[in-house]
């Protein structure tokens, strides 16, 4: 796939006439997709498909053309010849752009994660073995992906990531169940055993009855998977100069200092420690780590190209959305093994579910428990809690009512695959709540 | 070239109990116009085809961009690779479900297609819009787009069944941030995230009201600047058809998906309050809540005329007089639950399975006026266009906020409010139906963005509703 980038990218690039900057961003995977649903097969799906979008930039105008690729190498060489044509023809009707910006300075990086991945017939036999007597439903995603960047100034940028991403759910009954997720790029099957023993003592708590709170004040602890569904939020334009500048950005008050959160708050794009490309679409190179907030305030905005020469601040690699690809949220002081006992009385929620803003400008999200959420007394799960809304500021979530940060992060991927599979992640600990609001 | 397919796929396809093809081929463009300086224009062609294998019981799909004979055949013997894995270790026994062997065309009504004016005329007309949005200091962002999508997709069995089908979609925008004093308020023509989406040409510019929109959303905005947050407490809400297209779309539409209820999507989008045996005797909402299934509806944004598994697609009550009468589900999740369905089974393009999704869902207009239904109303809120929208995974207890209200005292309208949200639990909500609309009150919408499914897919989906007035309602505004 390598050397088909790049012949393709040599190719593109001998196609450009002088005054022209042609840019090429090559996206493309190979893989396997099986759903599962009561244990057994709903849906086995393979997908094999590259995409190539062309960059044409002439005169200070700029177009953008994106196609599928075939895999052949000579119809993809015509197709991408005739795409250009097409480019050409376009650009005489775009408008000049001022905020027209790309890399001048050729910049290669080459990152290749090579795994052992394994076949649908592997998968197939350990998730349905793993699933007997029990109600599992989940999906197996797994397979390369390729990134890469080319642009008639010389400049080449590759990424080819092995992985899987198995996330599954073990049901006890309606809405009560323990979600489980095993990724990685080595495939183990003592590992993926050991998880569903792990997942199958914690479904057997969801026997106990249920309790129904009463909306009202709450001390929680959010598990990592919960606190991952809260830090999504802010990548919703928390963190894009864009946001920022036009006033829209949900962390609004705390980028114009009007508000702080909790010192201990620092956040990052850590693009070393994720699964993202360490280039952006328009070939910009990012840098290992970008500080987001640190201890409590506003650092640094994500700025994409666009933005850079719009508000003349220079870009540190963002995609055009300006949304952090490899969040981390630092750790704290609390050992994750102690965060039962310290919860001591309230609600530990493992997983939140379909957040949104009820209040952009004051940060107030709204959102449901789901999967096991469990009512904790004496530092003890007493029961599962049945779904329950909340609907809080982040202001107080990481700020005024954050107790503490547990030491250590967990490395969640995003899992999302419109489209394609997807390379965000998002590190984070797990947080203790003094206060938090149910409304429903 | 779709010759060339057709005589490949012949050749390739193996001797199995079901094989299809469906090769999806769409093209599109985004122009966009944002604080007056028109942005690179986005164009794009995707094409590529799944091929679909059942045999001895077993389901394998497998899609590639390859279209060559080659690929053809190569996708078909991972999909047969696939079907003969999940044989016998299946949700159901697929052999056993009766496919379509459908044949037939569709196209999309176009007058004047997109394609009739010149991209430089499109991009003035979003500048002129565009430039109309300055009319104060306070506007801190504006901006207009168009999305056009062309559509070409067919579908073909191996023992002879072949459909055609052609759309032509329009996705037009306008925005505009207003900023004073710490606070931001955003007012939309069309919907936050292009709720009015339509089948069509340009002709739809008009239904939009393109010319002139472009001010009115700006003195929206500053309308909404100055405005008192909505109030709280329990009164009524009168919904107009850019929210309760996310009112049916979150607390009607999924809840009835038959794959929900039958557990597929309980690992991502969720389950269903609603059990298989509710059909046919809950009653879902009021006396006065009809809900159809309609692919019929020309401009809607969901019209068709066979869904992704051939099924033919034909206009069905779901819910009639308030009364649950058939899910949404297609020819393989009828097979599994025994349930009459409908022809939904549909999948985001051609590197996706297909999966029981909503299509057109549109609530069936009633006799009253807009003023009959605000005059109804002792205490009050009118709301328009959604902006939040919050809901747990059976599909029940939910938050929904929108742009903009106004509150109604004693039958007549006041004062506009800013942060208008409400909460409330399907399972009852639809039963506070007092009210609805008649046609005049109806307008066609939509989203291009319902997301679901395992690998996940994002399709478009068409919601027509008249203006509907809900009693004793949980409201509330924003942060004082």
């Amino acid at each position: 796939m390598k050397d088909r980038f790049h012949d393709l990218a040599k190719f593109v690039q001998s196609l450009a006439r002088p005054g022209e900057v042609i840019a090429s961003s090559f996206s493309a995977e190979d893989s396997h997709f099986i759903r599962f649903n009561r244990s057994v097969v709903r849906q086995a799906t393979a997908v094999r498909q590259g995409g190539w979008c062309l960059t044409l930039i002439h005169d200070g105008r700029r177009v953008d053309a994106t196609t599928t690729l075939s895999g052949q190498g000579e119809a993809d060489r015509e197709q991408l010849r005739t795409l250009l044509t097409s480019l050409r023809h376009a650009i005489v009707d775009a408008p000049e752009d001022p905020y027209l910006l790309w890399p001048e300075t050729p910049v290669a990086t080459d990152r290749e994660t090579k795994g052992e991945l394994p076949d649908a017939e592997q998968v197939i036999d350990a998730v349905t073995a793993a699933g007997r007597g029990v109600d599992l439903v989940g999906l197996y995603a797994g397979g390369p992906i390729y990134k890469g960047f080319a642009n008639s100034l010389g400049q080449r940028n590759w990424q080819h990531v092995d992985n899987f991403n198995l996330e599954w759910c073990l049901y006890h009954d309606r809405d009560k169940a323990v979600k489980t997720a095993y990724a990685g790029s080595r495939w183990e099957p003592e590992v993926l055993s050991a998880r569903m023993a792990e997942a199958r003592k914690r479904v057997a708590l969801l026997a106990r009855p249920a309790r129904t709170l009463e909306p009202g004040r709450y001390r929680a602890y959010l598990a990592p998977a919960a606190a991952k569904e809260v830090l999504d939020m802010l990548c919703w334009g928390g963190f894009s100069l864009k946001s920022q500048r036009t006033k829209q950005s949900p962390l609004l008050r705390l980028s114009e200092g009007e508000a702080t959160l909790d010192p201990r708050v620092s956040i990052s794009e850590d693009i070393a420690q994720g699964l993202a490309p360490g280039f952006q679409s328009d070939g910009f190179v990012r840098p290992a780590q970008i500080a987001l907030i640190r201890e409590g305030k506003i650092a640094n905005a994500l700025v994409s190209p666009r933005s850079s020469r719009e508000y003349d601040v220079p870009t540190n690699g963002a995609n055009d959305g300006e949304a952090p690809e490899s969040m981390a949220l630092a750790g704290g002081e609390l050992p994750a093994a102690e965060a039962l006992r310290s919860l001591d009385r309230g609600l530990w929620v493992s997983n939140l579910w379909y957040l949104n803003f009820s209040d952009r400008s004051a940060c107030r999200l709204t959102g449901m428990t789901r999967f096991a959420t469990f009512w904790v007394e004496n530092g003890e799960i007493q029961s599962p809690v049945n779904v329950m809304r909340f609907d809080d500021t982040v202001y107080r979530m990481l700020g005024s009512e954050l107790e503490s940060l547990t030491q250590e992060q967990e490395l969640l991927l995003d899992g999302g695959t419109y489209g394609g599979r997807n390379t965000v992640s998002v590190r984070t600990p797990g947080l203790l709540l003094r206060d938090f609001m149910l409304t429903l | 070239m779709l010759d060339t397919l057709k005589r490949d796929f012949r050749a390739v396809a193996p001797a199995v109990d079901f094989c299809s093809l469906r090769f999806v081929e769409e093209t599109s463009e985004h122009l966009a116009v944002r604080q007056d300086v028109a942005e690179p224009p986005r164009l794009s062609t995707d094409r590529g085809a799944m091929l679909t294998v059942i045999h001895r019981g077993g389901l394998g799909y497998a899609a590639t961009s390859d279209l060559s004979q080659a690929g053809l055949r190569d996708a078909a013997v991972r999909a047969s690779r696939l079907a003969a894995l999940t044989a016998g270790r299946s949700v159901v026994d697929y052999s056993q479900v009766a496919m379509p062997r459908p044949r037939g065309q569709y196209q999309t009504a176009v007058s004047r297609p997109s394609q009739s004016i010149t991209r430089r005329d499109k991009l003035a007309l979003l500048a002129d819009e565009a430039q109309q949005c300055r009319i104060d200091d306070r506007i801190v962002d504006w901006e207009a787009t168009l999305w056009s999508t062309q559509t070409r997709q067919l579908y073909l069995t191996a023992d002879g069944g072949e459909v055609m089908q052609q759309f032509d979609y329009l996705v037009p925008y306008v925005s505009a941030t207003a900023h004073a004093n710490g606070e931001t308020q955003t007012r939309t023509h069309g919907g936050r995230y292009n709720g009015f989406c339509q089948q069509g040409g340009l002709e739809i510019l008009d239904a939009f009201g393109l010319k002139g929109s472009g001010r009115a959303t700006a003195e929206g905005a500053l309308e909404l600047l100055a405005a008192p947050n909505c109030p709280t407490g329990r009164m009524d809400v009168l919904l107009m058809p850019d929210q309760m297209l996310l009112q049916i779309h979150e607390s009607i539409g999924h809840p009835l998906e038959l794959d929900r209820i039958l557990g597929d999507e309980r690992n991502f989008a969720g389950t269903s309050f609603v059990t298989l045996d509710m059909f046919g005797s809950y009653q879902y909402g009021s006396a006065l809540l009809n809900v159809t299934y309609d692919p019929s509806r020309p401009e809607e944004y969901a019209s068709f005329g066979w869904d992704d598994d051939g099924l033919k697609a034909e206009r069905q009550y779901l819910i009639r007089d308030g009364r649950l009468e058939r899910p949404l589900g297609g020819a393989i999740s009828q097979a599994r639950a025994g349930l009459a369905g409908v022809a939904n089974t549909r999948a985001c393009s051609w590197n996706r399975p297909p999966i029981d999704r909503m299509a057109n869902l549109n609530v069936e207009p009633g006799t009253s006026t807009l003023e009959e239904l605000i005059a109804s109303i002792e205490h009050g809120v009118v709301m328009r266009t959604n902006v939040s929208w919050s809901i747990d995974d059976s599909r029940n207890k939910f938050q929904f906020g929108c742009e903009w209200g106004q509150v109604v005292r004693n039958g007549r309208l006041a004062e506009v409010v800013k942060n208008p949200n409400y909460r409330g639990i399907s399972a009852t909500f639809w039963r506070s139906l007092t009210g609805v609309g008649n046609a005049q009150t109806q307008q066609v919408m939509g989203t291009p963005f319902c997301g679901k499914g395992e690998p996940n897919q994002a399709i478009r989906v068409g919601h027509a509703s008249p203006a509907c007035r809900f009693s004793g309602v949980d409201v509330f505004g924003g942060v004082e």
